[in-house]
C-alpha cells in the first residue's frame, strides 16, 4: 500500500470513526477529557504504525482499542493509589457491546452532552465541533475567528463542567427530547452558516468542511428522531443552500447573488434530496416550524430553473408564515426582498426602512437598501448605503459582491 | 452526588404565606423522593459578620464580604443522580419560592 493510500485510510478513518472512538470511550472511562485526549493519541499511533505496519482491516476497532489502552495508561499514570476493584473495572468493559451499522447510539448521546443547554451556546458549538466532529482547536478557532488559547480555554471549561457538575451522558428521556432537539438544531445550523458564508476576513468564504459536518452531523440526528418535522426542516435546508454552494462565489472570489448564480452548476442530487424532504414534511400535515418553512422557501427557489420562473408569490406567502412563528427584524427584512418581487422596490423600501433601527449594524440591512434604492434610481443613496454594508461585511465574497455593485452605480 | 441550591433575591424578609406554603409542598417531595439533604434559609446581608483568622489575631468586621444588589437568601442542599436531575429539582424549587436560585455541585 502506498504512502498516499494509507494516508487516505487515515484520513477517511479520522472522518468516519473520530466520533464513535471518542463516543465509546467517553462511555466507558465516564471523562471526555480523558476519552478525547485517547483517540487523539490513538490516531497519532495511528500514523506511527499503519505506514510500516499496514493499515489494520478494521480501523474502527483498532482504534478504539487503542485509544482505551492509552486511557487506561493515562488513569495509571494520573492515580496510582487505584485500588483492585478499580483496576478491574478499567481492564474488563462490561457497558452494552458496540450498536452495529453506520450511526450508533453511542454518538448521539455524545452530541446530546456538548449541546446540553447547561452550556454556554458558543461553548456547545465549539465543543460539539472537536468532540463529535473532530476539528482541531485551531480549526475551530479559525471558522469563529476567536484566538486559539481562548477556543481551548472555552473547550476546557466546558468539558470540566460536565465532569464537576456531572452533566449526564446520555440522550435525554423522551419528554426531554423535543427540548432539547431544538438546542442541538441551532448549534447545528450555527455551525452550517458559518461554514455557509464565513465571516472573517482571513478566513476562506466559503469552508465546505464545516458545512459538510453541520449536514453529517443533522443527518445522525435524524435517524434518532426520524418523526421530528423540524430536523428533518434543517437537514432539508441545508441540503438545498449546499446544493447551491459551487455557483455561489465566482472564479474571481466574489459572491454571485441567487438571480444571478449559473442554475445548471447547482447539485442536482442535493435538491433531489432536499425537495424529498419537503415533500415529506408538507405530506405530515403537521404545522411547520422555521426550519421546515425555510427549507420551504428554498425549495421554492431550487425549483426555477430561471430565476424569471420564481413563484415570489409562493415565497411571500412562506415569509408570511415565518413572520407569525418569528417576528424578528431579519425575518421581516428576509420577507421585504420577496415583497420587492410582487409589490416593487418602492413598498419594500417602506418596509426595510421600518427596521432601521434595529438593524443599524447588521451588513444585509444596508445591502437590501443600497439594492432597493439602485432600482429606484437613487443613485447617491444607494452608494451610501453600500458603503455602510461594506463597512459591515466580514466575508470576503460579500464584500468584493457589495464593491462592485456600489461601483457600478451611475 | 450533592448540589447546592442556591436563593438568589435582592431584599431580605421571609417569604410570603403562599410561597411558605409552597416551599413545604416542595420540602415534602424532596424528603420523599430521597433528594433531601438540608435546607435554611439566611438573615439580611446585614446581620452578616466577617472574620479573619489568618494573621495574629482574629480581626471581626461588620456586614457581608461582598456588597451586591442580589445576595444568598437561602438555600437547599439536595442529593441528585446528576445535572439534569438537580436542574428539574431546582426549577420546581424556583417556582415555589418564587426567587431565582442557582445550582452549583460540591465537589
Amino acid at each position: 500500500m502506498s504512502g498516499v493510500d494509507v494516508r487516505e485510510a487515515i484520513t477517511r478513518a479520522h472522518q468516519e470513526e473520530w466520533a464513535r472512538v471518542v463516543a465509546s470511550l467517553a462511555r466507558r472511562f465516564g471523562d471526555l477529557d480523558i476519552a478525547e485526549e485517547a483517540a487523539a493519541e490513538a490516531f497519532v499511533t495511528a500514523v506511527e504504525h499503519w505506514p510500516s505496519d499496514g493499515v489494520p482491516p478494521n480501523p474502527g476497532a483498532w482504534l478504539t482499542t487503542t485509544a482505551a489502552r492509552k486511557a487506561i495508561d493515562r488513569i495509571r499514570r494520573e492515580n496510582r493509589r487505584d485500588d483492585k476493584q478499580t483496576e478491574a473495572q478499567l481492564l474488563s468493559d462490561d457497558g452494552p457491546p458496540e450498536p452495529v451499522g453506520p450511526v450508533g447510539d453511542e454518538r448521539l448521546r455524545l452530541i446530546f452532552t456538548c449541546c446540553h443547554p447547561a452550556l454556554a451556546m458558543q461553548s456547545r458549538v465549539a465543543l460539539t465541533l472537536r468532540m463529535v466532529g473532530g476539528l482541531t482547536v485551531p480549526e475551530i478557532a479559525r471558522a469563529f475567528l476567536v484566538q486559539e488559547a481562548a477556543m481551548g480555554q472555552r473547550i476546557t471549561r466546558a468539558k470540566a463542567k460536565i465532569k464537576v457538575a456531572r452533566i449526564p451522558y446520555r440522550v435525554p428521556s423522551e419528554q426531554d427530547l423535543p427540548a432539547r432537539v431544538g438546542g442541538v438544531l441551532a448549534v447545528l445550523y450555527l455551525v452550517f452558516n458559518e461554514g455557509y458564508l464565513a465571516t472573517g476576513p482571513d478566513s476562506d468564504p466559503v469552508r465546505p468542511d464545516l458545512t459538510a459536518e453541520a449536514v453529517r452531523l443533522t443527518r445522525l440526528l435524524r435517524t434518532l428522531v426520524p418523526q421530528d418535522g423540524e430536523v428533518a426542516g434543517l437537514l432539508a435546508l441545508m441540503l438545498l443552500a449546499e446544493a447551491r454552494r459551487p455557483a455561489r462565489v465566482s472564479p474571481s472570489g466574489e459572491l454571485v447573488a441567487l438571480g444571478e448564480q449559473d442554475r445548471g452548476s447547482w447539485d442536482g442530487a442535493l435538491i433531489a434530496e432536499g425537495h424529498r424532504l419537503v415533500r415529506e414534511r408538507l405530506a405530515a400535515g403537521t404545522a411547520p416550524g422555521r426550519y421546515q418553512i425555510l427549507a420551504a422557501i428554498n425549495a421554492v427557489h431550487t425549483s426555477a430553473r430561471d430565476v424569471r420562473d420564481t413563484d415570489w408569490s409562493q415565497v411571500l406567502a412562506l415569509y408570511d408564515q415565518l413572520v407569525r412563528l418569528d417576528p424578528s427584524p431579519v425575518v421581516a427584512l428576509n420577507r421585504a426582498v420577496a415583497v420587492a418581487e410582487i409589490d416593487g422596490p418602492q413598498v419594500a423600501l417602506a418596509a426595510v426602512d421600518r427596521l432601521a433601527e434595529a438593524l443599524d449594524g447588521y451588513h444585509a440591512y444596508h445591502a437590501t437598501r443600497a439594492d432597493l434604492l439602485r432600482r429606484l434610481g437613487r443613485s447617491q443613496e444607494s452608494r451610501a448605503a453600500y458603503d455602510r454594508a461594506v463597512a459591515l461585511a466580514g466575508n470576503t465574497a460579500e464584500t468584493a459582491y457589495l464593491t462592485r455593485r456600489r461601483d457600478q452605480l451611475g | 452526588m450533592q448540589y447546592m441550591v442556591s436563593v438568589i433575591f435582592e431584599e431580605a424578609g421571609l417569604a410570603t404565606p403562599e410561597e411558605d406554603a409552597a416551599i413545604d409542598v416542595f420540602n415534602d417531595r424532596l424528603v420523599a423522593e430521597g433528594h433531601w439533604v438540608f435546607a435554611g434559609g439566611l438573615g439580611a446581608p446585614g446581620t452578616a459578620t466577617v472574620i479573619d483568622n489568618r494573621g495574629g489575631e482574629a480581626m471581626f468586621t461588620d456586614g457581608p464580604f461582598v456588597e451586591s444588589k442580589e445576595f444568598l437568601a437561602g438555600f437547599w442542599i439536595i442529593e441528585a443522580a446528576d445535572l439534569d436531575v438537580a436542574l428539574k429539582l431546582a426549577a420546581e424549587g424556583s417556582k415555589a419560592c418564587n426567587r431565582k436560585v442557582e445550582v452549583r455541585p460540591f465537589l
